[in-house]
């Protein structure tokens, strides 16, 4: 009974102990306080507001979307920012059309290029914008999605 | 151990660092229902994930909930070269985290 109590222990605080360190042994780690007033915002204009500070952005050709022109599903829609805008700071992505339109924001830090590629959800078909900070400016781009099986919901 | 839940690659070509990474994650929107008991299945998702290149960060997301299930994240940077540190921790709203290290090939 007490080996078994022993064990348990030390099982116990050894997953602790990981637990804290590989949450502590990042350097610095600045986990951003997640916004969830702009993640929780019914409309393009707000969660731009809320997520980048301003609902004006400027378009852009030197944004490049890829994205598939139909999705047949929409809770894996395959999408792919990138950008000849020199030293860009962030990526946001929205959907438009979605509940809740804004998908996620990437800070881009130190040498990271101006590429990201992940799959999104899609309520509707819908156009997706995605809005680069370059130079203290921002700039979007459009790409429509046609979405036949919706991701939201369900 | 039980296995991560994330898996990374990170590939180096003329000092460009490609990452792809694959994380198992349920990602719940918190609008879905159980179909049996009519119940809303709570939101649980992925709210933000940072990548270290040797220790220095070279992304910060935050993610919402309409980042797909099983998130596939792929993203590159310059300076980085073949047996470099890159480090990936993801943190979701029920306070879970996991994170795993990997060299540059």
């Amino acid at each position: 009974m007490q080996r078994r109590h022993f064990l348990k222990n030390t099982m116990a605080t050894g997953t602790i102990a990981l637990a804290a360190s590989s949450g502590l042994l990042v350097p610095g780690q600045v986990l951003a306080a997640w916004n969830k007033k702009a993640f929780d915002a019914k409309d393009v204009q707000s969660a731009l507001k809320d997520i980048i500070g301003t609902e004006l952005t400027e378009a852009s050709d030197k944004i490049h979307i890829k994205a598939p022109q139909i999705a047949e599903n929409g809770a894996v829609v395959p999408v792919t920012i990138s950008s000849t805008l020199s030293n860009v700071k962030s990526i946001t992505i929205i959907s438009e059309k979605n509940s809740t339109p804004l998908i996620a924001k990437f800070n881009l830090k130190g040498k990271a290029e101006a590429y990201i590629s992940t799959r999104i959800k899609m309520g509707k078909t819908s156009n997706i914008i995605a809005v680069c900070e370059s130079g203290g400016k921002f700039y979007s781009a459009r790409k429509e999605v046609k979405v036949t099986i919706g991701g939201c919901g369900g | 151990m039980a296995k991560s839940s994330i898996k990374i690659r990170a590939k180096a070509k003329n000092g460009v660092v490609t990452v792809k990474t694959l994380i198992s994650h349920k990602m719940e929107t918190g609008l879905r229902k159980n179909k049996k008991t009519g119940k809303i299945i709570p939101a649980h998702f992925i709210e933000s994930v940072v990548c270290e290149h040797n220790g220095t960060p070279v992304l910060d997301a935050q993610w919402g909930v309409a980042i797909s299930k099983n998130p596939y994240l792929s993203f590159k940077f310059g300076g980085g070269k073949a047996g470099d540190k890159v480090k990936l921790t993801w943190k979701d709203n029920m306070g879970k985290s996991d994170s795993l290290e990997t060299k540059v090939k």
